[in-house]
């Protein structure tokens, strides 16, 4: 058995990494396709408040992270109806919140080590309880998404007509802001809070450069997730790296290579077409 | 012929500025009816008042003979929005996904597209002549392609009233031609009923029945034949325009 699957910490950290890898692209792609895909950054600032206040409060941090979260998307959503034309400023408005929220409650305590292993995820600390929260969670949001795919496919691509179609906007715009905040929540404990929305962004921008169909976007950003996920693991527990790092460095370098391969794929078309 | 659509009294203000204001109109079974009005004078607004999209201040629209907020039967009425090929030319989706996504109220609680629902993405598409597109990302075709797949997009759902919000606008003329005999064919062989924006007089006067003029608030309808477009130059503009007959090259 190789040296990696010989720790118990680190099958831990496969399960719920490889539940985080399916999740954050899943909800990525209609986050990075409705142009928002800077509200994973929102709302981790504000699940940081929540880890704070939990541990302020001695309350299980994933789930105050969790509470946090979801009040700052419903905030999102109920912002941007406040600002129809400036949707971004609903974003930067509860980003402000969530960092000065954060700010004065980690001021507060004492407990700083435990914080930044929320900021910057870590392995070594995800629990049996982290895992079975994590699993449950993740099983939840793609049982979700399943079951509302055309419903947010035709929301994504035109919100206006979808409401003829006989769709419930308003209530599947508000869920989808709920399994954002739940995504969050579950995620932050492996990649951490600084990089929660990279994995929900970075995936589904190396996808975009490779699929011909959205459920292909879908299908490829899933795999880009898992493979991002799978090597960051291995190679900070090799190289004693921070595995939130590396894996989104992983996904970084995937998006580099598949521009790289895009790219050679439309100069070999033009070659071909000039012969 | 039973009435399909029909406002009474409607009165939409936006903020306090009146837009509409005791509007009256019929639309009956089989109409091909055109709306024409100048530049802001509420011709969107009142589609969207007709489809439930804006709700009046004062008035009453019927859908079907029942009261729009009584109305259920959403997938019998097809919408193209002026917005429709507004969106981002990269998006990631096939003709298919785009036509396959208005099949949503019959395709059940898991959402799985079936044989039969494919039978009639292909039938569609058969129809309006884009059987061969589609696998093709949306973003890639012409704007009188796009068009036309969503016109097949809101065929699949056997609509008996269609709404198009300027639906020519960014097509070239020789899809215009095409897009006129698609929708003789969807009105006379389908009977489906079509109400039309367009700001273009020539074209409606010439391929509609009726004509609803909108302008100082108010709508006026004629029958196409006793439309006459330099009177409504001058109702609408004063004295100041008038008409200058000509062909787009």
């Amino acid at each position: 058995m190789p040296e990696i699957l010989t720790y118990g910490f680190m099958h831990r950290a496969f399960i719920a990494g490889v539940m985080v890898a399916l999740i954050c692209p899943t909800i990525g792609v209609f986050i990075v396709l409705r142009r928002l895909s800077m509200i994973g950054d929102t709302l981790s600032h504000v699940a940081l408040a929540g880890v704070a206040a939990g541990i302020l409060g001695g309350v299980y941090p994933v789930y105050s992270a969790l509470v946090f979260s979801v009040l700052a998307a419903l905030g999102v959503e109920k912002l941007r109806k406040s600002y129809k034309d400036y949707e971004e400023l609903s974003i930067a408005i509860v980003l402000s919140t969530g960092i000065g929220l954060a700010t004065i409650l980690i001021s507060m305590g004492s407990g700083n080590a435990m914080i930044f292993s929320y900021l910057f995820g870590s392995i070594a600390l995800v629990s049996y309880q982290d895992v079975i929260v994590v699993v449950i969670m993740s099983v939840f949001i793609l049982l979700s998404i399943l079951l509302l795919y055309r419903g947010l496919f035709y929301i994504t691509f035109d919100e206006e007509t979808a409401s003829l179609a006989g769709i419930s906007v308003k209530g599947l715009n508000l869920y989808f802001s709920i399994l954002i905040a739940v995504t969050i929540a579950v995620a932050m404990r492996i990649v951490g809070i600084l990089l929660v929305s990279s994995l929900m962004v970075v995936p589904v921008a190396a996808a975009l450069q490779m699929a011909k169909s959205f459920k292909g976007v879908w299908l490829y950003s899933l795999l880009f997730g898992l493979l991002s996920v799978l090597l960051g693991l291995i190679i900070s527990f090799y190289g004693d790296l921070a595995p939130g790092g590396t894996i989104v460095l992983s996904a970084v370098g995937m998006l580099v290579i598949s521009i790289m391969v895009k790219s050679s794929k439309k100069k070999l078309n033009t070659v071909e077409m000039t012969n | 012929m039973g009435k399909v659509v029909e406002a009474k009294k409607l009165s939409f203000k936006y903020d306090k500025l009146p837009i509409l204001e005791d509007v009256n109109l019929s639309i009956y079974n089989g109409d091909f009816m055109g709306i024409v009005g100048p530049n802001g004078s509420a011709k969107s607004t009142l589609v969207k008042l007709l489809l439930g999209i804006l709700k009046p201040q004062q008035g009453e629209v019927y859908l079907m003979g029942k009261s729009i907020d009584k109305f259920k039967e959403w997938h019998k009425i097809g919408y193209i929005s002026q917005r429709v090929r507004n969106f981002n030319n990269s998006f990631p989706a096939t003709v298919e996904e785009i036509i396959a996504a208005n099949l949503y109220h019959e395709m059940g609680f898991l959402k799985f597209i079936r044989k039969k629902h494919m039978e009639k993405i292909e039938e569609v598409l058969r129809f309006v002549d884009m059987v061969d597109y589609k696998d093709r990302l949306i973003g890639t075709l012409s704007g009188g392609q796009q068009q036309r797949i969503f016109i097949a997009r809101t065929l699949i759902s056997n609509p008996e009233i269609i709404f198009m919000d300027e639906p020519l606008v960014g097509v070239d003329i020789d899809s215009q031609e095409r897009f006129f005999s698609l929708m003789e064919k969807l009105n006379k062989n389908l009977g489906i009923t079509l109400i039309m924006v367009s700001h273009d007089l020539g074209v409606i006067r010439e391929h509609t029945n009726r004509v609803a003029c909108i302008g100082e608030q108010r709508v006026f309808v004629h029958s196409s034949k006793d439309f006459n477009e330099e009177d409504y130059i001058k109702s609408v503009y004063g004295g100041k325009a008038t008409l200058l007959h000509h062909r787009h090259l």
